[in-house]
């Protein structure tokens, strides 16, 4: 390039930084190899623009030096966007997050790799800021996003595990509940909290094994003719020290998600990668046995272990040949002389090769000691099943015969030795002497852990539906059950005396109740329909002259009644109010309400259970158990009733879900689930009120979805404002005169199963 | 009533068996005492084949009655039935069998209601008569006549199952799934498949059964397994006639559909 060309570039760019002059020459020279001439100047022009913002000459220098090759693959428009993006940014106070937002390019691109996609990945970001950026005492947006230098940080990460898709979910996600609290947030896009990472598994791409787990509990029985629980374990947090697969007494460990593995030795599908890990993990279950560590040197156990692996594969292929197209394309391919003997440890290397020669038939490899293990592996296999015992004796020979120097040393070679598919053959292993390692300490905490059992119920989570994103949150509702304390069951007893003669009129409505069920009888003298098989009998009898039989008609009855009711009660603070022109509590006169509705069920023999809930935030649901399907209505259960408490807030979804999975294990024709309460749906730990309605109608919804029926009972007499749209019409009373409730709970119970 | 053609109950080619045990001693000998005889095991494992085998063995007419739910005494015994001239008695199954002396089976006769399988009780103890009390005639069953029923536990709700004083009339035999070398074998001759693919074939059918009670009523037949060699035989690709008989008409389940589609992938390689 001429030097009068190469200033007429200088100038054009409108930037005095020393540093950039040093290097100026070979932007230009990208440029021009990368960019049409139009491109180059507009690449001037955006770099003056990010020179004018003032943040020094970093943010220039990184883009002279990636946008080139940045827009010979996306289009040159991007050299526009970016430099308009940064500029906006300067002019917010998110200024701070320019350098880390230029360093996120290079790789949002290379993963990315279509100018729409980065158009959409901008979009994701630029609304996440507009969100977060919180303005003070009306002034506009003065303080600056806390999440977003954090996100900007985690972008190559994210972008490696999620899809544009994914992503924008999780951010949204983030932008959403962090919004007002910059500390919660910044955990947040730093994946430090616990959400964070459940929302993150959830929108991951790739196989999960939550969505396969029956499956893959099958594809072990069926083929393997072996039953184990399996663990699933992240892959996604532990940068430095991948865990593997692996089983014990209490498992199959194996990754929570498998992606698609494409590579030029073949494509594995997720599902058929879970399959090999669990073949294999199975082969070792049915053919290995367990050698005693202590006399082995680790490199002799490392190769002991390949081989075994080896061995059970075999096994695995000659059962199953179809598996060997996976094994070969997961199976990683060492490449010989790969590895330099002088440099570093080999050891890795020379294993992996000797593997893929077992597995491979068509592999490559002349090295002699690695194909004379292949020919005794072979003539080991060749008598049947051989044993783990003769995988070990080969082994020490190999490592013997190929012992070198550098095996010492501690820079090992890794490379294309990595099989991921297998487990790490802890279970090959027994030590005779104890080491002194952290076992101690392990057995303490198991202990310690049991004794916190002995306390009560251990949490049961629930998700809630955000009506907002259309999602649910994933174990959002800390739930704790326990028996409610006990009261003086002849408290009870009381009451049912003071309504004796209400108690009258319910027994004489309850005598009228017509169960349902119809039933066909036949072989009746009169009834409501000709039997048509039997009638013709009859009449060949009688024209044959034989006596014929007169019960031709059939005739249908109601027979049995099969229901289990749920009564879950509302105990939020608000009952202690006393409604207007009663001097009792709502609470009291829940009370009464429930001890005759519990009376009258009894009479009718219908199975139920009754419990009551309130709540102190998300993190404490209270579920109080009164009665049980299994008790009967004594004492005990007199002595919960009459110890009702109320307190805390409302928060019904939660509730709801683990009352239903109660009845839902109920076996009956018809389950419903009553609900007492005198209030809307609400904590105080949301604001909004709509989201604990929807998620209570969406509690709702799976109610009916699962077969079982809902009724709501409300004591709210505002309740007409949201009560419909959670239990649908029909689906709810709102009792107006609560002093009336006694009367009216039997006769509502009574009239909806009638 | 003599003109009853006792040839076309006949069995008249040898049917293709292959002893399991010493099933063929054991009929025989009941055979031989005329106690009637019972026998289990789940659907296609050869129950209504080995019937037929020995019915030719001993050279007796055999007359199979497959039970239903809304089968009545009468569909046994047999019924008056209205004509021009007033009315005509026509013998049931049952009844031929007991006057001809042909062995009578009563497939799946759990399907059969309660009170229809009381009629074979005096056909089953010492007496061996059958009363036909419509008719007002008592039949004494022919000397040669013996009842066999068979059922299948798998699919046995409490709903349906024999009334112990029905069970306490039989000699049970109970048959399962033949062993891999024999069901191989059985496979190989019925279908004319070779060795190797009826070996395969059955170790599909072996995964299919470690999945019975998990999802899955009944594994995969003997039946079924020859009814994918046959397609096989008839130029279809392994795998697919795999799925075709083997896999499709099991089950509507995904996850058990995949399993078995990739055990199929997995030995047929």
């Amino acid at each position: 390039m001429q030097q009068s060309d190469f200033e007429a570039y200088r100038e054009k760019l409108n930037c005095s930084f020393k540093q950039i002059d040093e290097c100026f020459e070979d932007y230009v020279q990208d440029a021009l190899r990368n960019l049409s001439n139009e491109g180059v100047d507009k690449y001037l022009a955006g770099a003056s623009r990010i020179c004018m913002i003032g943040r020094g000459w970093e943010p220039v220098s990184i883009y002279l030096e990636e946008m080139p090759v940045m827009a010979h693959k996306l289009g040159e428009p991007i050299l526009e966007i970016v430099s308009t993006i940064v500029w906006e940014l300067s002019r917010s106070p998110n200024g701070k997050a320019i350098p880390p937002f230029m360093q996120c390019l290079p790789e949002a691109s290379r993963r990315l790799g279509t100018l729409e996609q980065m158009q959409n990945f901008f979009k994701i970001l630029d609304t996440m800021v507009d969100e977060t950026t919180t303005s003070v005492h009306g002034h506009h947006k003065t303080h600056s996003s806390q999440g977003f230098l954090v996100l900007l940080e985690h972008i190559p990460y994210l972008l490696s595990q999620l899809s544009l898709e994914g992503l924008k979910n999780w951010v949204e996600y983030g932008t959403r509940n962090y919004k007002t609290h910059p500390e919660r947030q910044k955990d947040y896009f730093s994946l430090q909290s616990a959400d964070s990472k459940a929302m993150l598994q959830r929108e991951r791409h790739g196989t999960l094994f939550m969505d396969h787990e029956r499956e893959l509990d099958m594809f072990l029985r069926a083929m393997w003719e072996d039953e184990s629980f399996f663990v699933p374990y992240s892959l996604g947090f532990d940068e430095l020290r991948k865990p593997a697969p692996y089983f014990d007494s209490l498992g199959i460990r194996i990754p929570d998600v498998y992606d698609d593995f494409d590579d030029d030795s073949g494509f594995v599908s997720g599902i058929d990668r879970y399959r090999v890990t669990i073949a294999h993990i199975a082969a070792h279950r049915k053919w290995s046995g367990i050698l005693v560590a202590d006399n082995l040197s680790p490199f002799q156990r490392i190769a002991a272990e390949h081989l075994e692996d080896s061995r059970v594969e075999y096994l695995m292929l000659k059962q199953y040949p179809g598996l060997r197209k996976h094994l070969l394309a997961l199976h990683p391919v060492p490449i010989e002389g790969d590895c330099d003997n002088e440099k570093e440890s080999c050891i890795r290397h020379r294993l992996a090769m000797l593997s893929r020669a077992i597995l491979d038939e068509n592999h490559v490899y002349k090295n002699e000691y690695v194909l004379a293990s292949v020919e005794k592996f072979h003539q080991a296999m060749a008598n049947g099943e051989s044993s783990t015992e003769e995988m070990r004796d080969i082994a020490i020979s190999f490592i013997t015969r190929t012992r070198l120097q550098s095996d010492q040393l501690p820079k090992m070679h890794f490379e294309n030795t990595v099989i991921d598919y297998r487990d790490d053959n802890r279970h090959m292993w027994v030590f005779i002497e104890e080491n002194d390692e952290a076992e101690d300490f392990d057995d303490q905490r198991q202990k310690k852990a049991d004794e916190l059992e002995h306390e009560g119920l251990p949490p049961r989570h629930y998700a809630e539906w955000d009506y907002a994103s259309n999602s649910f949150k994933p174990d959002w509702v800390s739930l704790y059950e326990s028996v409610h304390p006990s009261g003086n069951s002849s408290d009870i007893d009381a009451i049912l005396d003071k309504y004796r003669d209400l108690a009258k009129l319910l027994k004489q409505i309850l005598d009228r109740l017509k169960p349902q069920n119809m039933v066909r009888v036949r072989y009746q003298e009169e009834g409501s329909e000709l039997d048509l098989d039997v009638a013709i009998r009859s009449l060949i009898d009688y024209k044959c002259g034989s006596q014929p039989d007169p019960r031709i008609n059939m005739s249908h009855k109601n027979d049995g009644r099969d229901i289990a009711v749920m009564i879950l009660l509302d105990l939020s603070a608000s009952l202690h109010d006393k409604p207007e022109g009663s001097d009792q509590t709502i609470l009291q006169l829940s009370q009464e309400a429930v001890s005759l509705l519990a009376w009258t069920i009894d009479q009718l023999g219908d199975k139920y259970a009754i419990a009551g809930f309130h709540s102190d935030t998300r993190h404490n649901v209270r579920y109080y158990h009164l009665k049980g399907y299994s008790e009967d209505f004594d004492d005990t259960v007199k002595g919960r009733l009459a110890a009702m408490e109320a307190g805390f807030s409302t928060r019904m979804g939660g509730a709801i879900r683990h009352a239903s999975h109660y009845l839902d294990a109920q076996q009956a024709d018809k389950k419903i689930m009553l609900i007492l309460t005198d209030g809307e749906p609400s904590d105080i730990d949301v604001d909004d009120d709509q989201y604990l309605i929807s998620d209570t109608k969406k509690a709702i919804d799976e109610l009916s979805s699962k077969g079982m029926y809902s009724y709501c009972i409300s004591l709210d007499k505002k309740a007409d404002d949201y009560i419909q749209d959670i239990f649908g019409p029909g689906g709810y009373s709102v009792i107006d005169r609560i002093e009336k409730l006694p009367e009216k709970l039997p006769l509502i119970f009574t009239s909806l199963t009638s | 009533m003599t003109d009853i053609d006792i040839e076309q109950y006949k069995v008249t080619e040898e049917p293709f068996y292959s002893a399991q045990d010493d099933e063929v001693a054991m009929y025989e000998a009941a055979y031989d005492a005329r106690l009637p005889v019972m026998i289990k095991g789940p659907t296609g494992c050869g129950k209504s084949r080995f019937i037929e085998h020995m019915a030719w063995k001993l050279g007796k007419p055999l007359i199979t009655v497959a039970c239903n739910e809304d089968m009545t005494a009468s569909d046994l015994v047999g019924r008056y039935l209205l004509d021009a001239n007033g009315t005509r008695w026509l013998d049931g199954p049952l009844t031929t069998a007991a006057r001809i002396g042909a062995i009578c089976y009563l497939d799946e006769i759990v399907e059969a209601r309660q009170d229809t399988t009381v009629v074979i009780h005096p056909l089953t103890d010492h007496r061996r008569q059958l009363p036909l009390d419509k008719k007002g005639e008592l039949i004494d069953a022919h000397p040669d006549f013996q009842l066999v029923i068979s059922y299948n536990p798998g699919y046995q709700s409490l709903m349906k199952d024999l009334k112990q004083s029905t069970k306490q009339r039989f000699t049970g035999l109970e048959f399962d799934y033949p062993d891999t070398k024999t069901e191989a074998g059985i496979v190989e001759k019925e279908s004319g498949t070779d060795a190797e693919t009826a070996a395969k074939l059955v170790k599909i059918a072996h995964t299919a059964r470690n999945l019975k009670g998990h999802g899955l009523d009944e594994g995969i037949s003997t039946r079924l397994l020859v009814y994918a060699a046959t397609l096989m035989s008839k130029g279809i690709d392994a795998k697919k006639a795999c799925r075709m008989a083997l896999v499709r008409p099991i089950t509507d389940d995904a996850d058990i559909r995949s399993t078995l589609d990739h055990s199929i992938d997995s030995i047929f390689g």
